[in-house]
């Protein structure tokens, strides 16, 4: 029974392990921050100063597109598909993934999905240059030729997404340990059954939405054609309607991560736990009904503008609800800090800071000045780098004891950490005054007077992706060389099924399941 | 190398002082303030504007003060309760009543953003009972401006030079924020903005005047501004358009009324005297050396400054089927556009003349030798109203 892993590459290629699986998908998504952060890169070397001096206008458009497809498609849903591979089983008391086979499949077409679309960008015409949104017409008529490498590639990972989903969900329904109750799941169990349900609700409409563009682009149609009948603005209806459960998609696994950091490094149980479950699954309903929120500039009616504001200003409820109980969690707790502790810290700050202008985006005769300028590239970053990546960052070190039997270097992290947070917020603090000063985003160039606080981004952006492979420094050292840990606790305040099993997490845990009191 | 460090330091000082950030925008003079100040949006020069403004400062202040009571308690809690101090954990977890209170008070909050931010939203889609209608209609990557009912009509497109962008000629002060011809528009009288989009869709936004309306194909969208102080307003497009997203600038110039009339008669006239060059026969040297402008201007964006193009995206015109072949295709293609492609009907954005000129500058530049090498204004004319 308790037989090891398979040799050679073979145990990755058909892997049906949770936990190998789990492996590759954290390796795969880190493969891609560093591609999706090389764009960045990029990105911010053309934007140091004023002048076109390194691109030019198209290929600069290439990497804004690819940039925030490979961030939010490769990097950031990845890296929590693995944690949940990982820890799901783990942490409900389940010996593996409900579907091994459907686990490997829903891994090994990642990397095909995108290799179609990072390959566009060695093709005649170029990658996708229409945004990470890419509204149609630009999108479809006035779409270079390897738009359809695009739309397949998308099509590819969506439905690498929802096989994923089913998977987690038929495992959290199916195989908690007798007693484990939906009620006494750790919230990363939770947040990651919610994420899954909008994942499946969401991911065929993005399909739906690419299909239409795969037809209106190659057979005639004119679904978003408006010289054929068809509506440009029901593109951004459809895609919204995507694409805001999305970004909860990707911060909802980063709240059940937080969930299980901060206790353990405050000593003290998790405050609110059944309204940390009813706030989620709240902000899970909301994300559906607010999504035009992102079109306050398209025209609607006065009507549908203040629907869409006063929805939108009341997700700022359930999501005050998490970081109160966060920080009441902390309250009056035993707190030390270790990495991951100083990561969670440094997240709710930033995501604070993130909802804060989140809540005045929402404003919607106030958008009118933030809508599409770099007030908003600040704002989502916040969210998506200092929410969803830092708390990844964070569960690595957390969870990387268990993971591999060793503790990684605690100075090392620490300059991780600092360095980081320091530069995160010189690169996107500052982008707050360009775009309330006027600047849009997705500029290539700009005037005079955005010089200086672009430079001081362009500085910070370059601090922050150094800081990076710091990381994987450190992820390789504690690999091959980190200090040997055998408690299966670990860390002094850790509570859980995770930290009963041994420490490095044998190949199979909980093959019987463990009682829970 | 030293100035740029020495501006650094200054503009990390300028970051650490975080309060002065949300005044010192307001506080400058019109004369173009130093960037390290441009930390706010503008007040702007429209009641809309600064009714934005008011709410977007209300705003601000309220998270302001939730984050330092929110923070305080966690940096409290951070240095108090810590491990290393001695300090033992208690074993709390709940309190309904809490709970319910960081629910409600947060959502009555929010109510009471609502108000103005609603009043402010109506105010805002009032078009009604406009003194002035103006359509813009932006293109790849121009705008177009219509003043409907008065029989003007211009293209409004950058005026910085590609020298200038690259690098090969200096940055003057206006860079990026200039344009071959600006909209004009009366002080105190309400001007109606209708939008709408020829080929992707594009944004026009001017933060001063607080109008940012999409313009999208197939759809006319309306907003308005009543602009109360005369000067010049710069501004952007905000929707990604294509490659030169970034190089179409907005520039509204708002001047008194009687300058507003002499300026709009002025251009009644020239639209005038244009019909009547239409009539007119040209030489070839004449043709080309307009051409040759309005090629860098039109078409170099796409077909390359010599014609070359970009392999795979935009055809070369260089040696090209259509340049060489028939005029009758030649002239259907630039007026008419070609559907399915980023090539525009440009007989809608320029003159008869312009065409013409443009047209005779492509199949006579760069070595291009057609057979009937010279298309004359009325030729346009007739392709234009289907002769």
């Amino acid at each position: 029974m308790a037989h090891g892993p398979a040799k050679g590459i073979g145990r990755w290629l058909r892997a049906t392990n949770h936990k190998d699986i789990g492996t590759m998908y954290l390796w795969f998504s880190f493969a891609m921050f560093l591609l999706g952060g090389a764009f960045a890169m990029v990105i911010r070397a053309e934007l140091f100063e004023p002048g076109m001096q390194i691109i030019k206008p198209e290929f600069f458009n290439q990497m804004t597109t690819m940039h925030g497809l490979i961030m939010v498609f490769g990097a950031i849903m990845p890296v929590f598909v693995g944690l949940a591979n990982w820890m799901i089983p783990m942490m409900i008391g389940a010996p593996d993934m409900a579907l091994p086979r459907l686990n490997n499949l829903s891994f090994w077409i990642l990397p095909f999905g995108f290799s179609l679309l990072a390959a566009t960008l060695f093709m005649p015409g170029g990658g996708p240059n229409f945004g990470w949104t890419f509204y149609a017409p630009l999108s479809t008529t006035y779409a270079p030729p390897t738009v359809n490498f695009f739309i397949f590639g998308i099509h590819i990972i969506g439905a690498s997404s929802i096989m994923g989903s089913i998977n987690i969900i038929a495992t959290i329904l199916n195989l908690r340990a007798p007693g484990m109750t939906l009620m006494k799941m750790p919230m990363f169990a939770w947040t990651w059954l919610i994420t899954a349900f909008l994942l499946i609700a969401v991911m065929p409409v993005l399909a739906g939405a690419v299909t239409m563009m795969l037809m209106d682009i190659n057979f005639g149609t004119s679904f978003f054609n408006a010289a054929g009948g068809g509506d440009p603005v029901l593109f951004q209806h459809v895609f919204w309607f995507f694409g805001h459960p999305e970004v909860y998609i990707i911060i909802i696994p980063a709240f059940g991560v937080m969930s299980a950091i901060i206790p353990t490094f405050s000593r003290k149980p998790l405050f609110g736990y059944s309204s940390m479950v009813y706030a989620t699954a709240a902000i899970a309903f909301l994300s559906f009904i607010v999504w035009a929120h992102h079109m306050f500039t398209v025209g609607m009616p006065l009507a549908g503008e203040l629907y869409f504001m006063y929805a939108t200003m009341l997700i700022a409820v359930p999501t005050g609800v998490k970081v109160f109980n966060w920080i009441t969690t902390m309250f009056r707790g035993a707190i030390t800090y270790e990495t991951p502790m100083l990561f969670a810290i440094a997240f709710v700050i930033l995501f604070t800071i993130g909802g804060f202008t989140g809540l005045m985006l929402a404003i919607a005769p106030a958008d009118i000045q933030y809508q599409d300028s770099y007030f908003v590239v600040a704002h989502f970053h916040y969210v998506m780098v200092a929410g969803a990546l830092l708390s990844s960052t964070a569960a690595v070190y957390y969870w990387i004891p268990k993971w591999t039997g060793r503790m990684y270097n605690e100075t090392m992290g620490k300059v991780h950490f600092w360095v980081s947070f320091v530069a995160f917020n010189v690169t996107f603090f500052p982008q707050h005054f360009l775009g309330l000063a006027g600047m849009p985003r997705r500029y290539a160039d700009y005037s005079l007077q955005f010089a200086d606080w672009n430079m001081v981004s362009s500085i910070g952006a370059f601090a922050y992706g150094a800081s990076q492979l710091l990381f994987l420094y450190n992820v390789i050292a504690t690999i091959v060389a980190g200090r040997k840990v055998s408690d299966p606790k670990v860390w002094e305040g850790a509570e859980g099924l995770e930290w009963t099993v041994p420490t490095p997490a044998p190949y199979h845990t909980f093959s019987t399941p463990p009682a829970i009191k | 190398m030293v100035s740029k460090a020495k501006q650094l330091v200054r503009g990390g000082i300028g970051a650490l002082a975080l309060l002065p950030w949300l005044h010192a925008a307001a506080a400058e003079p019109a004369a173009r303030p130093e960037s390290w100040n441009l930390l706010n949006m503008p007040k702007g020069v429209t009641s809309v504007s600064q009714n934005v403004y008011d709410i977007h400062m209300v705003v601000i202040w309220i998270c302001v003060w939730i984050g330092v009571a929110v923070f305080g308690v966690m940096f409290y809690s951070m240095f108090a309760h810590r491990k290393s101090r001695g300090h033992k954990p208690a074993n709390f977890h709940e309190s309904t009543k809490v709970e319910l209170a960081w629910t409600i008070i947060p959502a009555l909050i929010l109510i009471v953003m609502a108000f103005p931010a609603t009043t402010s939203l109506k105010h805002l889609y009032d078009t009604s009972e406009a003194d002035l209608d103006v359509k813009i209609t932006g293109y790849q990557w121009k705008w177009k401006y219509d003043y409907l009912g008065k029989d003007v009509s211009f293209i409004s497109e950058l005026a910085t030079s590609q020298a200038s962008i690259y690098g090969s000629a200096p940055k003057t002060e206006f860079y990026l924020e200039e344009v071959t011809e600006p909209l004009v528009i009366p002080v105190g009288k309400k001007v109606r903005l209708l939008m709408t989009g020829a080929d992707v869709i594009h944004s026009w936004w001017v933060p001063e005047l607080a109008v940012k309306r999409d313009a999208i194909p197939g759809f006319v969208n309306e907003t308005w501004a009543r602009v109360d102080k005369p000067g010049i307003y710069r501004g952007r497009c905000a929707e990604l358009c294509g490659k030169d997203h970034a190089f179409m600038p907005i520039v509204v110039n708002a001047v008194p009324e009687e300058e507003f009339n002499a300026w709009l008669a002025k251009k009644q006239s020239e639209t005038v005297a244009l019909r009547a060059l239409t009539e007119k026969t040209f030489t070839q040297e004449e043709l080309m050396a307009k051409g040759e402008a309005v090629y860098g201007r039109t078409c170099a964006g796409c077909h390359g400054a010599a014609g070359e193009g970009v392999p795979g995206v935009f055809p070369a015109i260089k040696g090209s089927k259509i340049a060489l072949g028939p005029v009758a295709d030649h002239l259907a293609i630039v007026v008419n556009g070609k559907s399915g492609t980023a090539m525009q009907a440009f007989g809608a954005q320029l003159s008869e003349v312009d065409l013409a000129a443009a047209i005779t500058y492509q199949r006579n530049a760069w070595g291009n030798k057609s057979v009937d090498n010279i298309v004359q204004p009325v030729d346009v004319f007739k392709v234009k109203n289907g002769q």
